[in-house]
């Protein structure tokens, strides 16, 4: 079956989603990242795997903190990085994606890092561009987010090495969210033997279980002895219509709060992919609390999008 | 070809750093052979020298062609680099260019004293103006071939040489 997201040797070309990856490529990048954790503790935060190649970050959604852990990372590997933030440019003067992709194509850019609100933008410029440019989706509608799904991943290991032994729950607007669906498509791949979702019936997609997770509506029940609770965003911006009687409500039923997250494993750990909305879907004293990473997974972040540029630049060798 | 047991290399050069070493020194083992004579080393020395290791791949001129390759180590220089004599520790010397690598590596550290390259064979074939100080053979080979250092499951250390019929444009041993 064609993957457009790998080549003829079966060597990652582009990073669309997390779907359709093998397991030995998740963990190809998981274990490069690795190398990257320790070069920001160093003087020269800096190695020259993409000298002289230039990064272009094409945002046509806006999102400060995804370009910003991109680009640094991006420069953290040497290149030139060239942002560019559609959204208040030219698509406004009415241009299309294509005709933009054509632009930076002749710029000679090598690599683009693209999120959009439509599903399916970041493939539909990976087969539009020439062989030696790699595109990495940031972010595409609902559809899929994968470098966030890889860096959740990738702090559960570091905090969780054991994988085929965890109980994981995501919590909250499933519906309108890619990352849930990297992040269950990332801890399937990589063998955790169980993936809780828990949300109420109006934030689920239908046939959510055909994904390998089971669903929960309450939270009691849903976070009872879990390793890892993995809070989602209330995605106001993407919300039409009445699916939620209010936030304050949102948050009494399904808000982490600490009284909640005592019904996990005590040493659960608490994550968030930002950004957070404090006292709707988690409540600041747990967002701060001894069981947080969320910290950490802007950290480890820059260090998996590293990995994911410097493997791409080598023709998808790790 | 009698090739020589590494373990006794590895005695050898411990003999040259020795009168070398001073409270200034860090021995710097490169993955991942470096890394087994740099823990022999260290063994034998029995003092609480510093010391770190180097995965140079992300500084190497091939990148493009060879990748990171997926055993990569990250590098752990638990020292602070400025103003060290650092004794770099490969174990087979061929183009230079690891050790280019690895230079330009310990320079995003900080900026050391002096470094110092020590091998346990230098096979010749160098490409670069880069040359061991310390080394344990030298034996030269054609292009196509090579040595390998290996470790067993004891963890002993062996060396054998590795003939293919294409040379080896500039390829010391492979440290994946």
């Amino acid at each position: 079956m064609f993957n457009p997201q790998l080549n003829a040797e079966g060597k990652l070309k582009h990073l669309l989603s997390i779907e359709g990856l093998p397991k030995s490529i998740l963990n190809e990048i998981l274990n490069t990242a690795e190398s990257f954790v320790g070069i920001a503790e160093r003087e020269v935060k800096k190695v020259p795997l993409l000298r002289g190649k230039t990064v272009c970050n094409i945002f046509f959604e806006n999102s400060t903190r995804t370009r910003t852990t991109f680009e640094i990372a991006a420069k953290r590997l040497s290149a030139d990085v060239l942002n560019l933030n559609v959204s208040t440019s030219s698509q406004s003067k009415g241009e299309s994606i294509l005709d933009t992709v054509n632009n930076l194509i002749a710029m000679h850019a090598d690599m683009f890092v693209v999120r959009h609100y439509q599903s399916g933008a970041a493939h539909l410029i990976a087969q539009h561009v020439p062989d030696s440019i790699s595109v990495i989706n940031a972010g595409d509608g609902r559809h899929s987010h994968p470098t966030q799904g890889l860096l959740d991943v990738f702090t559960i290991r570091k905090f969780k090495p054991d994988m085929h032994n965890l109980r994981v729950a995501i919590v909250g607007d499933v519906l309108h969210s890619r990352v849930a669906r990297s992040e269950i498509h990332a801890l399937t791949t990589l063998g955790v033997p169980e993936v809780r979702v828990i949300a109420p019936k109006t934030l689920l997609p239908t046939n959510i279980e055909k994904l390998g997770v089971q669903v929960f509506h309450d939270m009691k029940a849903g976070l009872k002895d879990v390793d890892v609770v993995m809070m989602l965003r209330l995605q106001n911006e993407r919300m039409n219509g009445a699916m939620l009687p209010s936030s304050q409500e949102y948050f009494k039923t399904y808000g982490l709060t600490q009284e909640k997250l005592d019904l996990a494993r005590s040493d659960a750990i608490v994550m968030h992919p930002g950004p957070m909305n404090r006292g709707v879907e988690i409540d600041s004293a747990v967002a701060d609390g001894s069981q947080s990473v969320i910290l950490p997974q802007v950290t480890y972040g820059i260090a998996v999008r590293m990995a994911v540029m410097a493997i791409l630049a080598s023709g998808g060798q790790a | 070809m009698k090739l020589p047991d590494p373990e006794i290399l590895i005695q050898e050069i411990t003999q040259q750093i020795k009168p070398l070493i001073s409270p200034n020194t860090a021995l710097v083992g490169i993955y991942s052979g470096g890394v087994w004579v740099l823990e022999r080393i260290l063994n034998t020395l029995n003092t609480d020298i510093a010391y770190g290791k180097l995965d140079a791949a992300m500084y190497r001129d091939d990148y493009a062609k060879r990748g990171l390759k997926s055993k990569n180590q990250p590098s752990w220089i638990p020292f602070d680099v400025n103003d060290k004599e650092i004794i770099l520790i490969d174990d087979i010397f061929y183009t230079g260019r690891t050790t280019r690598a690895a230079m330009n590596e310990l320079f995003d550290y900080g900026r050391p004293a002096s470094i110092k390259l020590a091998v346990l064979v230098n096979r010749g074939g160098a490409q670069l103006p880069i040359t061991p100080q310390i080394t344990g053979a030298d034996i030269p080979l054609k292009s196509h071939q090579s040595f390998q250092l290996s470790q067993d499951t004891l963890g002993k250390l062996h060396l054998s040489l590795e003939t293919s019929s294409t040379p080896h444009d500039h390829e010391e041993s492979p440290h994946v």
